[in-house]
């Protein structure tokens, strides 16, 4: 249980008001980030029917080992904010601490791969617009498939570094031992943030890497 | 007459008008503090919505001035005043600057913000800081906007369409896209407030059936600006994508498909209008109510035909795009699906008319406007069903009558009702009374200068003259004339308010807590309200709108 004195705003009545408030909140904002990643999704719809072998084509170009790596990062990630959360609310501080010092340490390494991943496919000539080419009955196809990838992956990317400074924020204030600011309403909303990140990537993850696929 | 509820009447039953103001001893929102500082940083959301309205005013007449100049270019046939390259620039910035710096903010971030919480019983918005932030990027996305069209500006028109946005026009398309980015997301910032506000801040006894219509306008308005602003956010960063980097996504010669981008800026755009529109019908039904001393006939089917509008109004967006070159059959869908809409919005017409009937009508000047509203929107709404047509909009569409049709709905909707909300509620936000006589004046004004100048526009459309261009046959002019000299009218009855209105601050006389009777929390407050609206959180017992017919003034005739 949390026994720490809440700090109520003056518009609320009631803690449980605030709380209900700031977590409902932090889902709209969630269906908002959600609506502003939908033309890219709805981009990638339109591509894989009117340039569906090119899309083929071009997903097979990217690099499929490091995008699973990087999806096991991300999903243990979100384990172990869930954890963080959890723990918070149990009154275990400094595990709640270590777990998000450990989400912040695999989002980082999630984009270390993410940059890797990025350099390789710098040096095959599969950057659209600076540095492109591709089989040529497939070029127009795959060149909006690469900029979709990069649009979609990098705005996954931003997100993710918001992510970490959120966390890194939350687990240096326990840190600090700062247990009124750093409350457990405040650390479960920071992981739904996280969770949302992940989930995008798990409908990045299939429709950049898994299509067309089957089969070798 | 016979009508009993004569405004002067009704100020005789609350305090003396040159008494003091009663304000339960305490001072209000406006008069602690007069500093510069206190407001800059204030987190109290009716000074916020002072913030707004200041803002919004500034940016209405800077749209206006490109009007002014876009009519006056308009009344020969010649293109002499202008050149071609500067109307282009001209309509777009009367466009970027009417929807996105006034007509999307205007009721939601001036009245709802103010009343919002007033009228659910809540101190404040749930997220105070949020909404003072929202104010900050509105203005750094305003100005920075305004920055752009003034020094360079833009020759897209206000949809950006594609092709030319992204690969042949010269102009500052990348920094007004920033602007208008940047000022969604103080849309988003707005609307997230408002949901939040609504679903955990309502008084006790506050059920969602209680809820005043305003606020049901104003929370579907939120969702739409939720879901629909980002979508916008994105299209407009893709444009920019493929502006500076030359990939194809819009661009048919680079392998991109114009078209992907008309159907993704008019899934934001045509909701859009719904967020222009559905607060001025709140509005409406706050006042329509008031003045007729009825309860609003109903009131069920008003709240489930504003969410109904906001839910359909995001399946329609593809009527602007019949002859785009979309599928027939995707036309035929979209063009069924428009003419839906038009149920819930006449459900709300034919509700609005039916509280009229039997009841005793008082036509002080925030009614005037509300009745001009129903009249202009229903002539709006109804020439929408001629452009949801899909043969005949092959015949009107890109000509004046699409012009036409969207200032009824937007100026003569939004904006009528704009000021009407303006009118109705400004004892209360300011403690004084404007004077009547004059506001009837501007609302009659507002009325016949603003049909004068959009009217002729119908006939104009239906008889063929294209829109943006700035020379036009000779045989168009007399009824561009006739459209000009209704904006000199209009341009009258719009600088009228500014002068009584700020009279009024000083001289106009006090006004009671509730001048006009009206139901309501936020009128059982003091008017200006206190920092924290209510002395104790009132507790809802009744219905909304719980209006007494005066039967005497039915039966005497």
């Amino acid at each position: 249980m949390n026994t720490e004195a809440m700090q109520i705003a003056e518009q609320f009545d009631s803690a449980a008001q605030q709380r209900e408030a700031a977590t409902f909140g932090m889902w709209i904002f969630l269906a908002t980030e959600l609506m502003f990643f939908g033309p890219l999704f709805f981009g990638y719809l339109y591509g894989r029917t009117h340039f569906g072998e090119a899309f083929g084509a071009a997903s097979r170009h990217t690099d499929i080992a490091l995008g699973t790596i990087n999806t096991t990062v991300l999903l243990t990630s979100s384990a172990a904010i869930a954890s963080a959360a959890a723990a918070r609310r149990l009154g275990a501080t400094r595990l709640a601490m270590r777990l998000l010092f450990v989400t912040a340490a695999l989002g980082t390494l999630f984009l270390v791969l993410k940059g890797i991943e990025y350099r390789h496919e710098w040096q095959e000539h599969l950057v659209p617009g600076l540095r492109f080419s591709f089989a040529p009955q497939y070029t127009d196809g795959a060149e909006i498939f690469f900029f979709l990838y990069f649009v979609l992956t990098g705005l996954h990317a931003v997100h993710l570094c918001a992510g970490i400074v959120l966390t890194l924020f939350f687990a240096l204030h326990l840190r600090r031992e700062n247990l009124l600011f750093a409350n457990e309403e405040k650390i479960e909303i920071a992981a739904l943030y996280w969770h949302f990140v992940d989930v995008v990537w798990i409908f990045l993850y299939p429709m950049l890497y898994l299509i067309e696929r089957a089969g070798g | 007459m016979t009508i009993a509820s004569d405004p002067e009447q009704n100020r005789a039953n609350v305090p003396r008008t040159d008494e003091p103001v009663a304000s339960s001893g305490s001072e209000n929102y406006f008069s602690r503090d007069f500093s510069l500082k206190s407001w800059l940083t204030t987190h109290d959301h009716k000074r916020i919505a002072l913030l707004y309205m200041a803002s919004i005013i500034a940016f209405f007449f800077i749209g206006g001035a490109a009007a002014t100049v876009i009519r006056l270019e308009l009344a020969t046939p010649q293109g002499d005043l202008v050149t071609a390259d500067t109307y282009n620039k001209l309509f777009t910035a009367h466009g970027v600057i009417m929807v996105w710096m006034f007509l999307i903010p205007s009721i939601p971030s001036v009245l709802g913000n103010f009343l919002m919480p007033m009228m659910i019983g809540a101190r404040d918005l749930a997220f105070p800081r949020l909404n003072l932030a929202s104010w900050y990027v509105y203005m750094t996305g305003g100005i920075f906007t305004l920055l752009a069209l003034v020094l360079g500006g833009v020759d897209t028109g206000w949809t950006f369409y594609t092709p030319f946005s992204t690969m042949f026009s010269n102009s500052n398309v990348i920094l007004v896209m920033v602007g208008v980015f940047i000022v969604g997301i103080s849309s988003i910032m707005t609307g997230l407030n408002f949901i939040v506000t609504v679903h955990t801040m309502r008084a006790p006894g506050m059920t969602w059936f209680r809820l005043p219509l305003f606020v049901w306008a104003n929370y579907a308005t939120s969702i739409i600006l939720v879901l629909a602003t980002p979508v916008l956010a994105m299209t407009l960063v893709l444009v920019g994508l493929e502006r500076l980097l030359h990939v194809g996504i819009f661009d048919p010669a680079l392998g991109g498909d114009p078209l992907l981008f008309q159907h993704l800026f008019w899934f934001y755009s045509h909701p859009a209008v719904y967020i222009m529109v559905l607060p001025a019908m709140g509005v409406v039904s706050e006042i329509i109510p008031c003045f007729a001393r009825k309860r609003v006939f109903g009131y069920r089917f008003m709240a489930y035909a504003i969410l109904g509008i906001a839910i359909i109004g995001f399946l329609v967006w593809g009527h602007h795009m019949f002859v785009s070159g979309q599928s027939v059959y995707a036309g035929m869908v979209f063009s069924l699906l428009s003419f839906l809409v038009a149920v819930p919005s006449a459900i709300k017409v034919f509700n609005w008319t039916a509280t009229l009937y039997k009841g005793s009508i008082t036509f002080t000047a925030p009614m005037l406007y509300a009745l001009g509203f129903v009249g202009l929107f229903t002539i709006g709404g109804l020439t929408g069903l001629f452009l949801a047509s899909l043969a005949l909009d092959v015949h009107l569409t890109d000509t004046y009558f699409v012009v036409a049709h969207f200032h009824y709905i937007m100026v003569g909707g939004a904006v009528m009702a704009y000021l009407g909300g303006i009118h109705f509620w400004w004892p209360k936000i300011t403690g004084r009374l404007y004077p009547e006589i004059w506001g009837r004046v501007a609302a009659v004004l507002i009325f016949c200068g603003f049909n004068l100048t959009f009217f002729p526009q119908y006939l104009l459309g239906y008889e063929g003259m294209p829109r943006r261009y700035h020379s036009y046959p000779p045989e168009f002019q007399v009824l561009n004339i006739l459209s000009s000299a209704g904006a000199s009218i209009l341009a009258i009855g719009y600088l009228l308010p500014m002068f009584y209105l700020a009279w009024s601050l000083f001289y106009g006389k006090r006004a009671g807590a509730n001048p006009w009777q009206a139901t309501g929390l936020e009128w059982q407050t003091p008017s200006p309200p206190p920092k924290d609206n209510f002395d104790t959180t009132p507790v809802v017992t009744e219905e909304p709108y719980a209006y007494t017919p005066q039967i005497t003034s039915g039966l005497v005739q």
